[in-house]
């Protein structure tokens, strides 16, 4: 997305930050809490949701943003980029899940899924860029 | 779809960043429109040909 410009960006920018921030304090505090057995039970269930639902900020965020996102070229960029996002995180997660069920690699856990997403939206930033860079020069 | 943009705002000695700001869009958004990359919505192109005055079809035309 380079340097916000617009106000939409600017909150999108506060909210990953938030988003991030919580994500951090959170699985500092499952790790500690819930993994060293200090919690159990339903609180245990209730501390181990947070990191993820932190990370799931992200995503709304990004929905968010998708919404109020007022210049329509950039939506249109931000909606080929999470498209790209999309198709990647859910070829390769299920690529891999044939793979391990036949156990020719080894098992990853479900929250990668997350990262994939992420690196796919920086791969849709490098297919806007390849595919419009250019395009319609010379008319 | 080709269009005149770039002529236009020439001829205003408007640079992208004049145009976009009168458009309430991004510099980007000007630079998309003017090399073809990207062709603007209706409500988008109505504001352009508001902005300099001239029907639509003086403004856009199919390739």
């Amino acid at each position: 997305m380079g340097y916000p410009r617009n106000p939409a960006q600017r909150r999108y920018v506060l909210r990953v930050a938030v988003a991030m921030a919580c994500y951090i304090v959170t699985l500092a505090a499952a790790i500690r809490f819930v993994g060293g057995g200090a919690v159990t039970g339903p609180p245990a269930y209730l501390l181990a949701l947070l990191p993820g639902l932190s990370v799931a900020g992200v995503f709304w965020a990004v929905g968010r943003l998708l919404v109020e996102e007022q210049d329509e070229y950039l939506r249109v960029l931000l909606v080929r980029q999470v498209l790209v996002a999309s198709g990647f995180t859910l070829t390769v997660a299920t690529i891999w899940g044939f793979l391990e069920n036949l156990r020719l690699v080894a098992h990853v856990d479900a929250f990668y899924i997350a990262v994939l997403f992420f690196l796919g939206l920086g791969l849709g930033s490098c297919f806007n860029w390849l595919t419009l860079r250019g395009r319609g020069e010379g008319r | 779809m080709k269009n005149r943009l770039k002529v236009l705002r020439a001829e205003r000695d408007w640079s992208q960043s004049d145009l976009a700001q009168r458009l309430d869009v991004s510099r980007q958004s000007v630079n998309a429109i003017e090399t073809g990359k990207y062709d603007p919505s209706l409500p988008l192109a109505f504001r352009i040909a508001e902005l300099f005055a001239l029907p639509i079809e003086e403004i856009f035309s199919k390739d």
